[in-house]
This record gives structure tokens, C-alpha cells and sequence, in this order.
């Protein structure tokens, strides 16, 4: 107490190690630009202007590496499966997953030979968005439940 | 036969081919206001590259390559249609040939319209057609290790199992294979 009193300028805080890591990670997620069909379409309104995901943080990367989570936006074929496996595998950790639609939740209507049903066979999924597709306040919602989740983590453990 | 009437551009076709193969035996029909003339397959490398050549008919733009599976309607399985356009003349014709299920076979004209390539390829991976002389004859839109053809109308249309093959999962994240609690068709 006697020691840190008076010797920083105004402004100072405390708090918990694990509400600042949470803090800091679930306000700049960073998804990789995964988009495999039409969702795909409403997951680039998301980020556009009049949505504007940049507000919460989101900032679409370009490579898995720079990236914290990954919207499968879409249908997956299982010829793609694979490549969703090695792009998860690329992320650093942590990682987060969120199937966004019917399709990348279910297989939706494509009860087919070549699609996948359920993304969660291939990759740990944390939020399912319903829809088809679901409309950018959908995935919007799904990233604040994403954001809700993250808050959730601890780090500091016996 | 005698129904179809043939507009002046088609009859001059028909006799720029008879004239060049005249030997050719076909069947016309009109479908979708368009003139279609079914060919033995022997004969349909001929027939295609005449079609292009010919003055009267220019037919320089393979607009599309696919196959038909007729299981359980028509004498032949399958059938492989061409859809030819002409850009100089503005003009259209479908080309047939009917192949059947013990010899599954087609000659490629992939030398005549490069574009034929490809589509031969889906041909090839959707119907399981084998197109004779083609350059480099692998499947196209399956993956390469992919078995069965699965626009064959015998196909079974949630696949034979492979889509739920996760092999390339690590072994502990791999998720136990589920049974929906209601098959579609039963909806």
C-alpha cells in the first residue's frame, strides 16, 4: 500500500490479471477471411461500412496466422474439409471457431454426397449463428456471445 | 422426321454435311426451338470437326459438353450431348450421341474445341464416361481419391460414406459419427 501510493500520476487502475488478458482479447478479434458461399456475402456487409465490425475490434486478416478466429461462413464440401482443417491447425493460439448458417452448422439443405455435415467434425466450434444466411446482426450477435464467452476464460489456475 | 420443317440456315448444314461425309447416318429432332442431330458415336469426332469447317455452318464455339444418364428409359444408358454455336453465323445445334453402359466409351474432341478439355474431364468424373484419346483424362470437381460417379442416376444421393471420412482430423479431436434422428426422406 505505503509502496505504489503517490508514486504514478493520475489515472491508475487495478484489476485482475485475467479480466485484463480477456479484456484485451475478446476487443480485437481478429477473424481470417474464411468465406466459402453466400454467407460469405453477409459476412463482407458485417464488415463494411454500414455495419462496420471494426467498431468491436474485428478486423479482417488476410492469413490464418494473424488471425484469432474463424467464421466457416458456408457450405462445406468435404473436398474442402481438409483445407478448413489446415487453416485451423495455422491459427495461434487462442483460437476460437464460429460456424456461421445452416449449412456450416448441419449441412443445412444439402443433405448431398459431397458436403459436410456439421463443421464441428473437423474443427472445435464455440458459437453456431442459425440462418440462412444469417443477416449481419445475426453474426454480429454471435461475435458479442464470442466476446461474452472469452470474458469467461481463466488463466491464472493453482 | 418428315414433321420437322428446316429453316434455310439448317438445310444448308445438312447439305454441306451430306456432301462431306456422305455415308453419315442421323436422326433429327427439333427440342426448345432447336435443331439436334443424333449421330453414331463412331462417328462424332467426324461430324464435330466437319461442323466447325463448313462454310454454312462455322460452328467455331462448343457452348457445352454433358451427359445424360437415362437408367431405366432409353434403349443406351447414356447419352453425350453437344451444344454448338456459331459467333460469325449466329446460329445453334445439338449434337447426340447415345453410348452405352457395356461400352462406356466416347472419342474425345478435345482436339477440335480446346475448351472440350475440361468439360470431357466432367464428364468423365460426374457420369464415368471414358472419353477415348483425351489428353489428360482425371476428374475435375471430386477429389482425386473420390469413388463413384455421382450424377449416375444409381448413385445414392447422400453419397457412399466418404463425406463423413475425417481421417485428416487429429485422432482425439475427432467426433463420434452421427445418425440423425430423422432421415429426410422421411419428412
Amino acid at each position: 500500500m505505503g509502496l505504489i501510493e503517490q508514486r504514478f500520476e493520475d489515472n491508475f487502475v487495478t484489476t485482475t490479471v485475467d479480466s485484463l488478458i480477456n479484456w484485451a482479447r475478446k476487443s480485437s478479434i481478429w477473424p481470417v477471411t474464411f468465406g466459402l458461399a453466400c454467407c460469405a456475402i453477409e459476412m463482407m456487409t458485417t464488415g463494411s461500412a454500414h455495419y462496420d465490425l471494426d467498431r468491436m475490434g474485428v478486423i479482417f486478416r488476410a492469413s490464418p496466422r494473424q488471425s484469432d478466429l474463424l467464421i466457416v461462413a458456408g457450405t462445406l464440401t468435404w473436398k474442402m474439409a481438409s483445407v478448413l482443417r489446415r487453416v485451423y491447425d495455422q491459427m495461434p493460439e487462442p483460437k476460437y471457431v464460429i460456424s456461421m448458417g445452416s449449412c456450416a452448422s448441419c449441412g443445412g439443405i444439402f443433405d448431398t454426397y459431397s458436403v459436410v455435415q456439421g463443421v464441428d467434425q473437423v474443427v472445435p466450434v464455440d458459437v453456431y449463428i442459425p440462418g440462412c444466411p444469417p443477416r449481419p446482426e445475426a453474426l454480429m450477435y454471435g461475435i458479442v456471445k464470442l466476446q461474452e464467452k472469452i470474458a469467461k476464460q481463466k488463466y491464472i489456475r493453482k | 422426321m418428315a414433321d420437322i420443317t428446316l429453316r434455310q440456315n439448317e438445310e444448308a448444314i445438312l447439305e454441306g454435311l451430306k456432301d462431306r461425309l456422305p455415308d453419315l447416318a442421323y436422326t433429327l429432332e427439333r427440342s426448345c426451338d432447336q435443331l439436334a442431330l443424333l449421330v453414331d458415336k463412331k462417328d462424332i469426332v467426324n461430324v464435330c470437326a466437319t461442323l466447325k469447317d463448313l462454310p454454312a455452318a462455322k460452328f467455331d464455339y462448343l457452348a457445352d459438353l454433358c451427359g445424360v444418364d437415362y437408367l431405366g428409359k432409353g434403349e443406351t444408358r447414356y447419352q453425350v450431348v453437344y451444344n454448338l454455336y456459331s459467333i460469325p453465323l449466329n446460329h445453334r445445334l445439338r449434337v447426340k450421341t447415345n453410348v452405352g453402359e457395356d461400352d462406356c466409351t466416347v472419342d474425345s474432341v478435345s482436339e477440335i474445341w480446346k475448351t472440350a478439355n475440361w468439360h470431357e474431364r466432367e464428364l468423365y468424373d460426374m457420369f464415368g464416361i471414358n472419353v477415348v484419346g483425351h489428353p489428360d483424362l482425371r476428374r475435375i470437381l471430386m477429389p482425386e481419391n473420390w469413388e463413384g460417379h455421382p450424377l449416375r442416376k444409381d448413385y445414392p444421393l447422400k453419397g457412399k460414406g466418404q463425406r463423413e471420412d475425417f481421417s485428416f482430423v487429429p485422432e482425439n479431436e475427432r467426433q463420434p459419427t452421427r445418425k440423425p434422428e430423422i432421415e429426410s426422406e422421411d419428412w
